[in-house]
């Protein structure tokens, strides 16, 4: 019965989204504003309609509804409730109407705030959130339905369908496939609906600025309407991306958290459009410039979006995150670019009316950096395009060769512009906007360039001979530096000007222009991050070494003495063989950690998921894997150790980098209205 | 045939010998390390473990590639010749980063020209736009952010300097 009603549920919503569309799109033309008041009403009503539709997912999930097909590959009885609900993403069809969910839920939202002041845009953008979303629901409602049943035919075959086919008998397995073990851990519960947040959200900026371009209007009114729109998006797109690193590191069991596997480069390329785009809506509030360019960005944010659903879901590339191959695959294509032509077609449509107001006057200003910022996030966006989505195709259409792009050509072919952006946040912050020079730059920044420069010579001295990694260093320090020297200037200045104290003062500073402070703090937890990749890309060691009982195995100052190794079977219901290792960490002749590698196989699907055991600190993370073992005897193991320097400050750097996105998100008194 | 018989006994004997003496003088070919094997190996993919370097897949089939890699390592293949092997047996999917040759040239040389493409077209555009707007002497459009406290900053902090 839940199954008949989530999918009756999903029906309806996809019908009421179509009707808010032609109803937006009649009143707007026949000037009938209660249509459009309708197609509003209709919109709102979606996300209540697909949350039945969740809803009645949930609890089949939950109770373990077996007959559902779904429910049966995600779920077994054996996982707690906890992972039950949270497989409702972790399938292809689950994880559809998951989107949609967000989906209804952000529109609804845009709903919600007050219209008066911007009532052209209203028709539009319920057009196109609404065709966003009717288009995700046909997804699931026609081609990958959560709910349908599995059937016994009377012919015999088996078939899955929402209702029962005549003559037709309900098949409920005893019991489900389960969840694969890979996707249960924290990190893998709350990656995937950041991303998908990030996703959705990033619509409502497209969808305002689709709607300026249709109504004509050349001003930056849909930037401001949804620069908190855009912030929470990056900051959720953001969020995905270090969850899903963390995951990795935690549990592929390789030593890193980031491949540049393509299903995890289509998570980056809208952050990589988004990015620039953050930067560049500035230009156009302060200086009425880039109006082109800003709609370029936010299509092509939206296009990256959309396409990188489309990869994750189609089987188009090869990758360990995809979901598997399915016929939803040409429909994204097709949905994709109609979406991005169209949107670009009306764009150069209404290029003679986004004129710029004023004119660049100076390559050093904020203005004349922001864009080289722009050119340096498009380029590591078309290079990581290139490697993991068109080329791997293109050599497969054209040569007839499957190509796999390893990280590290990516890692050569983008470190220097990472790097340029690296120096380009250290000196961006001290131009100033309009009219900027060499020398009035250069009397702002030699002060905190001066403190950081002796790194490069200390460096050197203690043995770093990597050129890469003295030039981050040298960055990282330079930007902290930069950063630093903004929030003395300007809270020495406020002291100075309201004779407040230096602490009132700061946070005077920083709450009443939080998009400019949120902006540095965002800049410190980058570079934070940049200092955790460079230790583990340029300075990562590894070893592997098969020991027995008691012996040891070195690596840097680290040794690692094996002492016991226990295999045993769950009898916590999860159903599953554990071999759990137990090493001794010595550092420098003394025992600093005891640390436990274990892998877990899951009897039910046959699959092992490797724990690694870590021993974490600032400086370094001591990281060891279970690779193989004596079965009878356990007296021996084959274990692999890595001596990842610096990595810890990738996390902290990222928990840094949203604190500072909540500080430039969070709505002053005079945004509130927005 | 009697004294034949003497002579083809002799002649065996000396070859083993001979054969022995060969073995016991060469130098013994050591195992190569596990991470003699893997440094090579996390430069491979397994065609049947999409995306996951070969160092650290933990399937069958990638277990028989790295002992593979070990076997060519003791008949004394260098780093390179084993890349060609495998190569040469299983196409570039196996190869991390796919060799320079054929269709593959296509995979550097585009994104250099996109970059040549880019920066040209931005310092035309930086270049163009400056260089008008210092013959033209526009009027500055005021900030559309009033932000007084913003703007105080700003001239206490040009004075200052």
């Amino acid at each position: 019965m839940l199954a008949v009603i989530g999918y009756g549920a999903l029906l309806i919503s996809f019908i009421i989204s179509l009707y808010a569309i032609f109803a937006a799109i009649y009143g707007e033309l026949k000037k009938q504003s209660r249509w459009v008041d309708s197609a509003r009403r209709a919109m709102l009503l979606t996300f209540p309609v697909i949350t039945v539709s969740a809803i009645s997912m949930i609890i089949l999930l939950v109770s373990g509804n077996y007959e559902v097909a779904y429910v049966a590959k995600v779920t077994s009885d054996s996982m707690p409730a906890y992972l039950k609900i949270t497989a409702f993403w972790g399938g292809q069809a689950g994880s559809l109407l998951f989107w949609s969910w967000l989906m209804s839920a952000f529109a609804s939202l845009v709903m919600l705030r007050k219209w008066d002041r911007d009532r052209e845009f209203l028709p539009w953008v319920i057009v196109v959130t609404m065709v966003t979303l009717a288009f995700f629901l046909s997804l699931s409602v026609f081609f990958e339905n959560p709910f349908v049943r599995t059937w016994w035919t009377a012919s015999g075959p088996m078939v899955k369908q929402v209702f029962q086919p005549a003559g037709g008998l309900m098949y409920v397995p005893g019991q489900g496939s389960g969840l694969n073990p890979l996707l249960r851990h924290w990190g893998m519960v709350i990656h995937p609906p950041m991303l998908y947040l990030g996703f959705v959200s990033f619509v409502i900026p497209f969808a305002f600025a689709i709607a300026s371009l249709i109504t004509k209007r050349s001003d930056d009114r849909w930037i401001k309407i949804t620069r908190r729109w855009t912030l929470w998006a990056w900051l959720f797109l953001s969020m995905g991306l270090i969850l899903g690193g963390r995951w990795a590191y935690d549990v592929l069991g390789w030593g890193g958290y980031w491949a540049w596997d393509p299903v995890e480069v289509a998570a980056l390329l809208p952050w990589l459009a988004g990015t620039p785009f953050l930067h560049s809506v500035m230009i156009q509030e302060k200086r009425g410039m880039m109006k082109h360019w800003n709609m370029f960005l936010i299509i092509l944010t939206y296009g990256m979006m959309v396409l990188g659903t489309f990869l994750t879901r189609s089987g188009a590339v090869t990758s360990v995150h995809s979901f598997s191959q399915s016929q939803i695959g040409p429909y994204f294509l097709v949905f994709t670019l109609i979406s991005v032509a169209g949107s670009l077609f009306l764009l150069f449509y209404r290029w003679s009316s986004l004129k710029a107001e004023t004119k660049m006057k100076s390559w050093l200003s904020r203005e004349g950096l922001f864009l080289i910022n722009n050119f340096l996030f498009l380029i590591i966006l078309f290079i990581s395009f290139w490697l993991s989505v068109l080329y791997p195709i293109l050599s497969e259409i054209f040569a007839n060769a499957r190509v796999s792009i390893g990280p590290e050509l990516f890692e050569k072919l983008t470190g220097p512009f990472w790097l340029s952006i690296l120096i380009l946040m250290g000196i961006a912050p001290m131009s100033a906007w309009r009219a900027s020079t060499a020398k009035s730059l250069g009397r702002n920044i030699w002060k905190p360039a001066a403190a950081s420069l002796p790194i490069l010579i200390l460096l050197p001295i203690f043995g770093v001979t990597n050129i890469p990694g003295i030039l981050t260093f040298w960055s990282v320090l330079f930007v902290i530096f930069v950063t630093i020297y903004e929030f003395y200037r300007g809270t020495k200045a406020k002291v100075r000007t309201s004779r407040m104290n230096a602490f009132s003062a700061f946070n005077q500073l920083v709450s009443r222009n939080r998009r400019r402070y949120g902006g540095y703090i965002i800049h410190i937890g980058a570079v934070l991050i940049s200092l955790g990749i460079i230790g583990l890309e340029a300075f990562q060691s590894q070893t592997q070494a098969t020991l027995s009982l008691g012996e040891e195995m070195a690596l840097g100052e680290y040794t690692a003495r094996f002492d016991d190794l226990n295999i045993y079977y769950t009898v916590d219901g999860t159903n599953m063989q554990v071999a759990e290792a137990t090493l001794t960490v010595v550092k420098d002749g003394k025992v600093v950690d005891f640390i436990v590698p274990r892998v877990d196989y899951y009897l039910e699907s046959g699959q092992p998921m490797t724990i690694p055991g870590v021993r974490s600190t600032m400086e370094d993370d001591f990281y060891a894997i279970l690779v193989d073992w004596e079965e009878i005897s356990t007296n021996s193991a084959t274990f692999k150790i890595y001596h990842n320097p610096l990595v810890n400050w990738l996390w902290i750097g990222s928990i840094v980098f949203i604190l500072g996105t909540f500080v430039a998100a969070w709505p002053t008194k005079e945004e509130s209205g927005y | 045939m009697k004294k034949f018989q003497i002579i083809s006994i002799f002649i065996i004997i000396a070859v083993s010998l001979i054969a022995v003496g060969n073995v016991l003088a060469q130098e013994p070919v050591p195992t190569p390390s596990a991470d003699e094997v893997n440094s090579i190996a996390g430069n491979m993919f397994c065609p049947v473990c999409e995306n996951i370097p070969l160092d650290v897949c933990g399937t069958e089939a990638c277990e028989m590639w790295r002992e593979e890699i070990a076997d060519l390592l003791i008949l004394g293949f260098s780093e390179d010749e084993i890349y060609e092997y495998f190569y040469e047996r299983h196409g570039d999917m196996v190869l991390a980063t796919p060799p320079l040759k054929g269709f593959n040239w296509l995979m550097y040389i585009i994104p250099g020209v996109a970059m040549i493409i880019g920066t040209v077209f931005l310092f035309r555009y930086l270049k163009n736009t400056t260089k008008q707007t210092a013959a033209e002497e526009i009027e500055e459009k005021p900030s559309e952010i009033k932000d007084p406290y913003l703007d105080k900053l700003e001239e206490e902090l040009k004075k200052r300097n």
